[in-house]
């Protein structure tokens, strides 16, 4: 496809006139760059509860920011009306930044390359809305079933269709087309009357609403909600210390995302405020330990085909065998600090100045048997899955928090543990990384990730891995 | 008419037109939320200009019902096209949906607006040249680099303002709106010693820039915050008091607020489902929730469903009073609205709060120090770890470290673990310093044991 087939071009009649004008109204006081982000989104979402359809909501936002850029400062306005007066209006308040006469030469718009890392050719938000309502309703009927202890269960399913297109001064013209759906289900189970307990699962991606028929079906979630309250009925107080802990493969990958994945922002590592700052070339990890971040694998929540600056994304080596290698870059951070496109620009949504971000942050597998790693601990806390997680990039101190997690006794597994809080320092804990399983799983699809008021959806993975000493925050 | 001519005025007016146009559709009732708003953010860093934002939207919302059936939609088109295309969505939708017995709005009777001027707009903030908001972000950023050798370096200082209007209308004959401002300075210094490096920050926030802290002393006070927090050690597993500041106590306090929202209750995923009636903490805990105090950044004239907010007293010397809730959870628990209802522009109304705070005691927040022999005053909270259905309390910790009632070192990358039920129950001391700052407020506050997770 190319610009003149686009969505903006077609439904909007934006044309690269248009666009030119408008980037050379927003250098029109001298700034040294200057970019234009249209986006027009698409949601719909649907909430079962009780067995009922409670909610049923779809919706339209469309909108274009105007960002200037000169030396380190940066002017932003938007608009929600893509009227050439507004968008003009708009330029105007964000070329306000720069002073001076206009300097810069525009660099005529060239497309980018075309790839496809999401081959939707029916986005879920364009399906017929009852069919995505049935698969709902499937889930619910399946976490029902799961046990008679199961006596309440709520299931999200949401989809949004976001078409962006993105124009820079210095010549980049891209557009891209992002669907993207999402199913969680929310179980409480209760034994004889006793007090409740939870689980949730969930998942999905940059796929067909097919993916939910055939690859991770309603009932896939639904019985492993299902599951996870149930065994949280058992649950014993979670110990509290140091501890040996082993987390298990895919979703603990939280662990990367806020113990290094943040303070590898370049961002703050420009500004010398990350823990990781001046680190590159250092060990922050055991030998053990390759971070990467990859924003192109096909259909994950995390991808994209170009960043929200118009840069491809790609696959950036964080740590290497333990070395830091790099930082992830946004446009601003990379001209500073005169540093290569990592694609990994993103920003919320049109009304959002795009910043570092992760994209899939996961960490190769090793060697190792899982079941044998966990032989391997007398006495510790194996972790299965997480809620959220959160990091203090400054000092560098990371916590997230285990929602089912079981006591390693004599290399077994025994009882399952109430939640608990496992907390570290983000360039110390890593060293601590004894042994990395062969079974690299990736999340089912539900991770988003915030930063300074600005959400974004994410991927992680890890294979099992050992962490010899982690302070676990529980109460025995 | 194009949407660059729905003016502000005329938001009602076309609220009202949705509403109509809902019902003409099929609807058998409906509400519409209009929001407009305009955002500015001006932020300085080692003295530059960094950023500069400046840019204002809005939105409809409508939620339909077709006798129980509910549908939802929303747009920023605001053109005739586009809000078509919304009423007909949500009409739509509601076709698709299953019955919902309890489903339905408000009774006309509970419908309603406070009368007073509860104080939350002025137009002062909007008249601020911009040379000024940058000025104060910079002179509340350099007060902090200033303070000590050791703030070598700052993540910036900020000033922030929004200005925004809320229209609901619904087809029972609501019709209101009201304006709200509000503006802040924020300032996030780095310290560093040793090669450690820690930053924390401060901010004043207000409804116009007047009634602002000054920003020199919110750049002092972020100074002093990180450089209090340099050379924190990790201390050993330990059960120990555990004395939290108002800006940390106000945490717990959003925790008690999750687990009396109606909608947590009704689902029985709440700790405190159940408990109406009974004493669930310590009898000097009263907590209140107050819509209705002018100024607050709590107050609003009326609920997201139209029904006057007011002032409910939920835990009262102990003792579980009321819940949170919007006419659905009211309907679902065979209650009455408190006129909590909360939504974003569209789908069905959620559970919010309006001034949620704990009543002050009588001691000072050092007095409250001075009687602890060993234990933790908590600065800073980070993480998720808690639990509303089990009560489970687990979540990281800074702060400083209390010996024979001194605040003697700072402590880092330590959790802090308890259950809500026992810190309710277990609370030592409530003290006086309660300030409104947000919409969730409390003062210094002890509770009698925690385990801290270190070494």
């Amino acid at each position: 496809m190319n610009f003149s087939e686009s969505f903006f071009a077609a439904k909007f009649g934006i044309t690269r006139h248009d666009l030119e004008n408008y980037l050379s109204e927003a250098l029109g006081r001298g700034g040294d760059y200057a970019d234009l982000y249209f986006e027009y989104l698409a949601t719909s979402s649907i909430s079962i509860d009780e067995s009922i359809v409670k909610s049923a909501t779809q919706g339209v936002s469309l909108g274009v920011g105007v960002r200037v850029i000169s030396g380190e400062r940066t002017g932003y306005a938007y608009s929600d009306d893509l009227s050439p007066e507004k968008i003009r209006h708009a330029a105007q308040v964000a070329a306000l930044i720069a002073s001076g006469p206009a300097k810069v030469e525009q660099t005529p718009l060239e497309e980018g390359r075309k790839r496809n890392l999401y081959p939707v050719i029916t986005a879920p938000n364009e399906t017929e809305f009852k069919q995505r309502v049935e698969l709902a309703q499937r889930a619910d009927i399946a976490a029902r079933a799961y046990d008679p202890r199961v006596f309440q269960v709520q299931v999200m399913y949401a989809d949004n269709l976001r078409h962006v297109l993105v124009a820079t001064s210095d010549g980049v013209l891209n557009f891209d087309r992002q669907p993207l759906a999402r199913m969680s289900v929310f179980v409480l189970a209760r034994q004889d009357g006793g007090p409740p307990q939870q689980g949730h699962a969930g998942g999905g991606g940059r796929y067909e609403l097919d993916f939910f028929k055939t690859e991770r079906t309603p009932e896939y979630f639904a019985k492993e909600a299902a599951r996870q309250a149930i065994v949280q009925l058992d649950a014993v107080e979670a110990p509290a210390g140091e501890q040996t802990v082993v987390l298990g493969p895919g979703w603990p990958g939280v662990l990367l995302h806020e113990a290094v994945g943040h303070g590898l922002e370049a961002d703050f590592n420009r500004k010398g405020v990350s823990a990781f700052s001046g680190r590159i070339g250092q060990k922050v990890a055991s030998e053990l330990c390759t971070v990467i971040d990859d924003g192109t694998i096909g259909g994950k929540r995390g991808s994209l085909n170009v960043d929200d600056e118009g840069n491809e994304t790609q696959r950036n080596v964080l740590i290497e065998n333990g070395i830091l290698r790099g930082y992830l870059q946004d446009k601003l951070s990379s001209r500073i600090t005169k540093a290569m496109a990592t694609g990994s620009g993103r920003r919320e949504s049109y009304e959002h100045i795009p910043m570092p971000r992760m994209t899939n942050t996961f960490m190769l597998a090793g060697e190792d048997d899982p079941e044998e790693i966990i032989r391997s601990v007398p006495r510790g806390l194996y972790c299965a899955n997480f809620g959220g997680g959160s990091v203090d990039i400054t000092s560098g101190n990371f916590v997230f928090s285990a929602s089912e997690s079981y006591l390693i006794e004599d290399g077994k597994l025994t009882r399952p543990v109430r939640n608990a809080t496992l907390i570290g320092n983000g360039p110390e804990a890593m060293k601590y990384v004894s042994r990395v399983g062969n079974d690299l799983k990736l999340d089912e699809g539900i991770g988003i990730c915030g930063k300074e008021g600005q959400s974004v959806p994410v991927g992680v993975g890890i294979p099992t891995v050992r962490i010899d000493r982690m302070t676990v925050g529980g109460t025995a | 008419m194009s949407a660059a001519l729905v003016s502000r005025e005329n938001l009602p007016e076309l609220a009202r037109d949705i509403i109509n146009q809902a019902i003409a559709a099929g609807a058998t009732d409906a509400e519409c939320t209009i929001s407009e708003g305009d955002e500015f953010s001006a932020s300085v860093r080692m003295g530059e200009l960094e950023t500069l934002k400046d840019a204002g939207s809005r939105g409809a919302g409508l939620r339909v019902l077709i006798g129980k059936r509910m549908g939802a939609s929303y747009t920023s088109d605001l053109t005739p096209d586009g809000i078509r295309q919304m009423v007909h969505s949500a009409v739509d939708l509601a076709a698709l949906t299953t019955e919902d017995p309890f489903a339905g709005l408000p009774e006309p009777d509970e419908l309603g607006s406070i009368a007073a001027d509860l104080h939350l707009f002025s137009d002062e903030t909007a008249k601020l040249p911009t040379e000024e908001r940058i000025a104060m972000a910079k002179r509340g950023e350099a007060a902090a680099l200033a303070f000590d050798p050791r703030i070598t370096n700052s993540e910036g200082g900020s000033f922030d303002s929004n200005v925004g209007g809320r229209i609901f209308a619904n087809s029972r004959g609501f019709l209101g709106s009201y304006r709200s401002s509000s503006c802040s300075i924020t300032v996030m210094p780095v310290a560093t010693k040793d090669g450690g490096m820690e930053r924390d920050y401060w901010y004043s926030y207000a409804r116009d820039y007047h009634s602002l802290d000054s920003p020199e002393s919110v750049g002092r006070k972020a100074a002093e915050r990180a450089i209090r927090r340099l050379g924190s050690v990790k201390v050993e597993t330990q059960k120990v008091p555990v004395v939290f500041e108002p800006r940390t106590a106000r945490t717990l306090l959003s925790s008690i607020c999750d687990a009396v929202s109606g909608t947590a209750v009704y689902r029985r995923a709440s700790f405190l489902a159940g408990k109406l009636g009974e004493k669930i903490a310590d009898e000097r805990i009263t907590i209140i929730d107050d819509g209705t105090i002018p100024g607050l950044f709590g107050s609003s004239p009326f609920d997201d469903e139209g029904v006057p907010t007011r002032r409910t007293p939920v835990i009262e010397r102990g003792v579980l009073k009321s819940y949170l809730l919007n006419s659905y959870t009211a309907r679902k628990l065979n209650l009455k609205t408190t006129g909590n209802a909360s939504r974003g522009i569209t789908g069905n109304a959620g559970i919010g709060h309006g001034n949620f705070f704990l009543e002050p005691g009588t001691k000072g927040a050092e007095e409250i120090i001075r009687t602890v022999k060993n234990g933790f005053f908590v600065t800073e909270l980070i993480g998720t770890g808690v639990n509303i259905v089990t009560g489970d309390y687990s979540r990281g910790a800074v702060g400083i470290w209390i010996r024979d009632g001194e605040l003697a070192f700072p402590v880092s990358e330590v959790t802090i673990a308890s259950t809500l039920q026992e810190m309710l129950n277990g609370i030592a001391e409530i003290g006086s310093d309660l300030e409104f700052v947000t919409s969730v407020s409390a003062p210094t506050l002890m509770i009698g044991e925690m385990t801290v997770g270190g070494r």
